[in-house]
């Protein structure tokens, strides 16, 4: 037997995704001029390159929408083109859920839904939506290179220039992963654009990885969606921010971290040239992070806090401010920065010492989520950042402070915080018996409750009673008790009573403000570095612009 | 608008007065004098209606730690038990403080 007789035998091709790449980009060769696809004929375009069943990765990104795509997918005839296969990191807009009411859309695989939890919610468990998972940001990269390689990907840029390459600059996000999945495997790249330019301030994709330019009619939708006003940061936020610089931060010399977004963490960055300075800890603690560019960490860039920080995403208004900062910012040749969330999550997974979020709800053994009663936010990103990735190998300080046993082979542990008050405000408890999340779960036909962050990855609770540290305790009754001692008067902090919380803070596993050395008299709003938007303007020297609906002066 | 009243025994008396806190929705505000009776006595004034339970659990929990002799006022505008809980430890540091009041 030859080698192709043995071809033969073989009967099949090895270039079907190939093949029917061809016979698509065929049927829109008229309709296209060469790259470009004028913007009136998208619709009728995306009816010709989209075939029935096709998985569509649609960016539906954090801050950044392929708004104009969306809606033309929107409008294509559902008899022409249905039953389409969605793939969304995040699901942010009405029209990302329309498709699947009008049938374009059948199945769903996505991270995030927060700004559509509730019609998201009652779309799954009516059977409108059929969810595939719902996943952690970087799993969903993950299988778009295994088993959910897109046919097609629609995403959004800055600029385009006429060879097909892209300028994503701040907010690159998560547009090059999805785009190399797609192109790698013969699907179709189709990006919409703000304008078309003959020269790029730099390249963010190459133009080989894309087929085809749309201008959009108006530029894709962008938010802010990690700008916290310093005005309503209250003083328990700064009492916690403080028990948490001195309880954790110093204690274990945490260097590299990741803050979720939040009034609490705000309140941490806003103090770290204040009161942080008073204790010494500049050049200790804080030193590289993986975030986007918040606003309030200004101040402790400014004062000289900051290594460097590496962002998932950008965030309107500091784009100036990011680019005259490229010693700290990951900038590109033209000045901007460059954000990416996959290499930004790898990063907050593995090289960072402390994940510190906030939460809804957390559960008697410290398991949390943020899904609240008929709402399904999703996942994002915080599951990646808030576990103990067990791959980790390299040791800092804070790691291996996390060792409590004797063992020869005892491993260090990612710190992971949760820090949130025992009630939200409308009185309902944050500790509780049972989590929404497994009704909702239910509800949905989940395979699994959508926790957010399992109890036995939290390392750390603060709340505005003091710190659990519940990696020290020795007993899973020991770590229930840790816990009920800071959960205050909801129902789980009454099963703690007062001498066992003495006993917990002589064995070091609760402590509470006096036995940190801080006083709840000096949680005084005075103490953070910008009380107001305009304060970070001011620290900026005017190079942060903060969007209309945060200017109050 | 509720007004709770609430009677602990005490044993340990206090130096001086403390006035903590903010006129402010979800905040609360909270005038402690020190009592020559071993008694303390607490009137809560609150705009949240319907929380007497919680009140009497997070005084309790209160008392039970820092039985102080004193007469305390609280105008409660819808803070969250937590924020009461740090008034109320606050307004104990304060008259606690053998220092001026700042």
């Amino acid at each position: 037997m030859n080698e192709s007789e043995l071809g033969i035998s073989s009967g099949r091709s090895w270039t079907t995704r190939r093949d029917k790449k061809a016979r698509q980009l065929a049927k829109v060769e008229k309709l296209v001029k060469g790259r470009i696809i004028p913007a009136d004929r998208i619709v009728e375009v995306l009816e010709n390159l989209i075939v029935t069943g096709d998985c569509v990765a649609l960016e539906g990104n954090n801050q950044k929408q392929a708004s104009f795509l969306s809606k033309a997918l929107n409008n294509v005839d559902p008899d022409k083109v249905n039953d389409l296969h969605m793939i969304m990191s995040s699901v942010s807009r009405p029209e990302h859920l329309d498709i699947f009411e009008k049938g374009i859309a059948r199945k769903l695989d996505f991270s995030y839904s927060g700004a559509q939890s509730l019609r998201m919610a009652q779309m799954i468990e009516d059977g409108v939506v059929k969810v595939g998972s719902i996943h952690t940001y970087l799993e969903l990269y993950g299988r778009l290179f295994i088993d959910l390689t897109p046919n097609i990907a629609l995403v959004a840029a800055d600029k385009a220039d006429a060879e097909g390459n892209l300028y994503t600059g701040p907010n690159t996000e998560e547009t090059p992963t999805i785009v190399e999945a797609t192109a790698f495997r013969d699907g179709i790249v189709i990006v919409q654009v703000n304008e078309l330019v003959d020269e790029l301030p730099r390249v963010d994709i190459p133009g080989s990885w894309v087929d085809f330019i749309v201008v959009a009619d108006r530029p894709y939708q962008l938010e802010a969606l990690f700008t916290r006003d310093p005005r309503l940061i209250s003083e328990m936020h700064i009492l916690m921010a403080m028990m948490t610089i001195r309880g954790i931060y110093e204690r274990h010399n945490v260097t590299s971290l990741n803050h979720g977004v939040g009034f609490n963490t705000a309140a941490i960055e806003l103090i770290l040239p204040t009161y942080g300075e008073s204790l010494g800890l500049k050049g200790k603690i804080c030193k590289n992070w993986a975030l986007n560019p918040h606003p309030t960490l200004i101040p402790a860039i400014e004062s000289g806090w900051v290594e460097s920080v590496h962002c998932f995403g950008g965030e309107v208004g500091m784009e100036k401010y990011v680019a005259a900062r490229p010693d700290v910012f990951f900038t590109g040749r033209d000045g901007s920065l460059r954000s990416n969330r996959a290499m930004s999550q790898v990063a907050g997974q593995y090289a960072v010492d402390l994940f510190i979020g906030s939460t809804f709800q957390i559960d008697a053994d410290g398991n949390s989520s943020t899904v609240t009663s008929g709402r399904l936010a999703g996942f994002g990103g915080a599951p990646n950042m808030g576990a103990d990735p067990h791959g980790r190998r390299h040791a800092t300080d804070a790691w291996l402070n996390m060792i409590t046993g004797e063992s020869q082979i005892a491993r260090g542990q990612k710190l992971v915080v949760q820090m949130v008050e025992t009630y939200q405000n409308g009185h309902a408890p944050v500790f509780v018996e049972s989590l929404d999340a497994i009704k909702v779960g239910h509800d949905a036909k989940l395979p699994v409750a959508p926790v957010m962050i399992y109890g036995d990855d939290v390392t750390h609770v603060v709340t505005e009673e003091g710190i659990a540290y519940l990696y020290k305790a020795r007993s899973l009754e020991e770590r229930r008790m840790a816990l009920a001692a800071v959960a205050g008067v909801t129902p789980i902090g009454q099963q703690c009573s007062v001498e066992m919380t003495e006993q917990l803070r002589q064995d070091g596993i609760v402590a509470l403000p006096e036995d940190l050395h801080v006083k709840r008299t000096d949680a005084k709003r005075s103490l953070l570095a910008a009380k107001s938007i305009d304060d970070l303007v001011k620290w900026s020297d005017g190079l942060y612009e903060p969007p209309a609906k945060f200017r109050n002066w | 608008m509720e007004t709770l009243t609430f009677k602990f025994n005490a044993t340990k008396s206090v130096p001086k007065h403390a006035y903590v806190g903010v006129v402010a929705s979800g905040d609360l505000e909270i005038l402690l004098e020190p009592s020559k009776e071993e008694k303390a006595y607490v009137v809560v004034r609150t705009a949240s209606d319907g929380f007497g339970e919680t009140w009497k659990n997070l005084l309790d929990r209160f008392f039970a730690v820092h039985d102080i002799a004193a007469n305390i006022e609280i105008n409660d505008f819808g803070a969250t038990p937590g924020m009461v809980s740090m008034r109320l430890l606050q307004a104990l540091e304060v008259c606690s403080s053998e220092k001026t009041e700042r």
